[in-house]
């Protein structure tokens, strides 16, 4: 077991790369009731071409299906694990996101206990034809729950319009048809390709003894049957720089309307600490640009252009990546159109002073420690960290070296209208 | 376990309450302010702290406030209204890195605390009115946030069944105000219910994190004080419990239907069968071990989720499900069955022993933010009681069946809702 200090933090992380290649974080955390643990794989909706284990030829997926065997993960052959949970105390969950799909658990007694539990029933996979049947109408109110999300819908249409050929554009849950194509089969072929331990990551953060917990999870892991397995083969077609469609226009049973701006990423086969210098430049960058602090936003609001849904965002993974702004508007038209022209000023000249970076950089700098007094928000994004090849203790060090030519070479870079792409919600009467 | 250590002292016009810890790595202050639900004055009230929090005369614009926040390392101000039974309460709240963990040493607390009297007592008028442009924004956002309710279904129709179940009781106004009422709100009114609201609402400050007792009070005494006060408590509203159950249907145009019941438990928190009542629901509906979830989600495969929450000051029972709209019947018969087996102690030693230990990490879980620390301590204030966390925390595990069985007698069901779609064949 190695260990690393973070002395400004006053934080010590523990990590040993177990024999079968699974990865295992603890944070211990004084003075907290909660012990928090997420047993992650590096699989999601966008993993949906691949060749399966031991097998030579690509396979195409049904859409949905990662999400689909998160749901049917928790159930055996003797009953539903969240019972198990509850019963030891412990609250479970789990999610799948493009690109990763998460299991965990958080409790304030019986940690070990719980922790057995949550590493056992992610590694071992029951499912039957009738209990696959019977998750799909489950998992098809989940669909229409969302259809019926004005947001949701928003979101996935401006990827859908961003991305011509890359799976991101599928939505997570798949669709009524799709799933309707899984089986307890398809299922076994997914889990043995992803959910083997080297594609695997354990994070526990909370009041634990990580020599306890580790040796814990050492004793545990060594009971089960491991082969080494060759990396996996994933495939994903040739994507253009631009975007695929430049307007759409969904009509909804809303009252209130709601314009998207993306712009779709470059060098989007960055990892490691390029990316993360990239996307914290990105993020200092659009707080810059729209900012409650900002020109901008002081002009949309005082307009009434936007309110208080107004956000921006920027998504970065292996394979794609997009920055997407907007929010509820009166006039989704012209809220598009003064977006699209303060990203365009931005490109064109040095916007900024150093006094404006110095007071956004110290801004993510306090919204950092922020972030690092919740054990979730720790355990969830050094895992999505990790799997990019960077490290979530350097956020404040590159955080410190951002200056104004990296701004202006990334806006002069990534804004470009070929990359623009406009998705609206529209009151359907 | 982790409990929390709560100091509560008297100052000018309000309480100070002092949560001492090192776990976090940032200070939170919270200064609350109740009322009782009124339709005269809710909409005014919805509007107060938006105009408040968005300038200041010493930063008169809202660029000019937001840059200070950034600059004190994006310290985070911002405000938030409950309902809370029959009250309405309005919450400030600043959360600021705790220096320690910075390498600049800016006395980050005492400028919390500064900001916090400007927001709360210095703001942006001229001749006894708020300044008319901020007002006007904040009446716009008001009435696209009351707006925004109906594209949000499942707020949208657990809102319908609160309209519908508490007609004609204060319980039915929403937090954020009547959407009529917005307009008529002048510069002038509004300065002279932000006056009223400062000199009649009863008061409290929180402060939580790594600080000191004599700094805070220091800090508290200097920069906020106000005139003393008698707090108006209100008598809560008799309920017809002969009524018979009301059922609602609206149609629009969703894929999926909203089922949401209502019930009445005629029991609030400081009862003494209030914690048997917080085991009901986790029996009930409050967990995905519980009886709806199993049977309505996991047997029927009905649904994706179907839960119950309580209203803790208001003594509710909400149940809610997104179903398809024709399996409208048998989700309302299977949610009956639940709810008949709870009467009839139909339920096991591991069900409830199982439903303990959950309440009891979910309710050790809150107190680890700030945030939820001074939630839970605020019942204390709605309620007027002084009920120790430890204590309630005791009084949960020692629930009995028969006095949950007694709690399931009383609860009754008072409203059916059922948000259905174009498509639906009835």
């Amino acid at each position: 077991m190695e260990n690393l200090m973070f002395e400004q933090l006053q934080e010590e992380l523990y990590f040993e790369k177990m024999s079968n290649g699974l990865h295992v974080y603890i944070l211990p955390k004084k003075g907290f009731n909660k012990t928090y643990a997420t047993f992650t794989t590096k699989y999601g909706s966008v993993d949906n071409t691949f060749v399966p284990l031991g097998k030579e030829e690509f396979v195409k997926v049904p859409d949905g299906i990662a999400h689909f065997l998160e749901h049917k993960l928790f159930e055996k052959e003797d009953g539903d694990v969240f019972q198990q949970f509850s019963r030891q105390g412990a609250s479970a969950n789990a999610f799948t996101s493009f690109t990763r799909t998460a299991y965990l658990f958080s409790s304030t007694s019986s940690v070990e206990k719980n922790l057995e539990t949550l590493i056992d029933f992610v590694q071992d996979p029951y499912f039957t034809e009738k209990t696959v049947e019977k998750e799909k109408g489950i998992i098809g109110q989940e669909i229409t729950m969302y259809d019926d999300n004005p947001d949701w819908r928003l979101y996935f249409g401006l990827i859908q319009n961003l991305y011509k050929n890359h799976p991101v554009k599928i939505d997570i849950a798949g669709t009524i048809e799709s799933i309707s194509h899984i089986t307890k089969d398809w299922l076994y072929e997914c889990y043995h390709t992803f959910y083997h331990p080297s594609n695997m990551l354990l994070f526990i953060v909370g009041p634990v003894d990580p020599k306890a917990i580790m040796d814990l999870v050492r004793e545990n892991q060594a009971k089960k049957e491991y082969s080494d397995q060759p990396e996996i083969k994933r495939k994903f077609e040739e994507e253009p720089e631009s975007a695929a469609v430049k307007k759409q226009v969904l009509k909804m049973n809303v009252q209130t309307s709601k314009t998207l701006l993306g712009i779709k990423a470059l060098h989007v086969d960055q990892s490691g600490t390029e990316l993360l210098k990239n996307e914290l430049t990105m993020n200092v960058f659009l707080d810059l640009l729209f900012g409650k602090s900002s020109v901008n936003y002081e002009k949309l609001y005082g307009e009434g252009l936007i309110d208080e849904t107004f956000s921006y965002d920027y998504t970065q993974e292996q394979g794609f990546g997009f920055a997407m702004v907007g929010g509820d508007t009166r006039e989704p038209d012209k809220l598009a159109e003064t977006l699209q022209e303060m990203l365009m000023t931005a490109k064109s000249g040095s916007a900024f002073t150093e006094e404006q970076l110095e007071r956004a950089i110290k801004k993510k700098i306090g919204s950092f420690l922020r972030a690092v007094n919740s054990p979730e928000y720790i355990a969830n994004q050094f895992t999505r960290y990790a799997f990019n090849d960077m490290k979530l203790f350097d956020v404040v060090p590159t955080l410190e070296q951002i200056t104004l030519n990296d701004i202006a070479n990334l806006a002069k870079e990534v804004i470009s209208e070929d990359r623009f792409s406009v998705c609206q919600v529209i009151p359907n009467k | 376990m982790e409990s929390m250590a709560e100091k509560v002292i008297e100052m000018q016009g309000y309480k100070l309450h002092l949560i001492e810890t090192d776990k976090y790595k940032t200070n939170t202050i919270v200064w609350k302010m109740k009322a009782p639900l009124s339709k005269g004055d809710v909409t005014k009230r919805a509007l107060l702290p938006h105009v408040l929090q968005s300038s200041s005369n010493k930063y008169p614009t809202m660029a000019s406030l937001r840059s200070y926040l950034d600059e004190l390392y994006g310290a985070t101000l911002y405000v938030d209204l409950a309902k809370k039974g029959e009250y309405q309460v309005i919450s400030f709240s600043i959360e600021v890195a705790n220096e320690k963990f910075l390498s600049d040493q800016t006395p980050l607390l005492k400028k919390a605390f500064e900001l916090m009297s400007e927001i709360l007592t210095n703001p942006h008028i001229n001749n006894n009115a708020f300044d008319r442009e901020t007002v006007e924004k904040e009446k716009r956002t008001l009435k696209q946030r009351i707006q925004s309710v109906f594209d949000d279904k499942m707020r949208y129709s657990n809102m319908r069944l609160v309209e519908e179940m508490c007609k004609g009781e204060n319980y039915a106004l929403e937090v954020n105000g009547v959407l009529e009422d917005v307009d008529p709100i002048t510069p002038e009114n509004l300065y002279d219910y932000f006056l009223k609201a400062f000199s009649e609402d009863e008061m409290d400050l929180y402060v939580v994190g790594d600080v000191k007792e004599a700094e805070v009070q220091e800090f508290a005494s200097e920069l906020l004080h106000f005139e003393s006060r008698s707090v108006k408590n209100i008598e809560i509203a008799n309920v017809d419990n002969n009524r018979e159950v009301k059922n609602i249907k609206e149609t629009q145009d969703v894929k999926q239907g909203k089922l949401n019941i209502g019930y009445r438990t005629h029991i609030v928190y400081g009862d003494s069968d209030y914690n048997a009542l917080q085991v009901f629901n986790g029996i009930f509906g409050g967990f995905s071990h519980s009886k709806l979830f199993i049977n309505v989600r996991e047997k029927a495969s009905l649904a994706y989720y179907a839960a119950s929450r309580l209203e803790s000051h208001k003594g509710l029972m909400m149940v809610m499900s997104g179903i398809d709209l024709k399996n409208f019947d048998q989700a309302v018969r299977i949610i009956n069955e639940q709810m008949e087996a709870m009467k009839n102690g139909d339920f096991t030693d591991n069900e409830l022993e199982q439903t303990k230990a959950v309440i009891q990490n979910q309710m050790l879980e809150t107190i680890d933010t700030a945030r939820g620390m001074v939630e839970v301590l605020y019942h204390n204030v709605v309620s007027g009681h002084d009920i120790k966390f430890d204590n309630w925390l005791n009084g949960m595990q020692k629930a009995t069946k028969e006095e949950i069985i007694e709690v399931a007698k009383k609860i009754d069901l008072d409203t059916i809702y059922f948000l259905t779609g174009t498509e639906a064949v009835k």
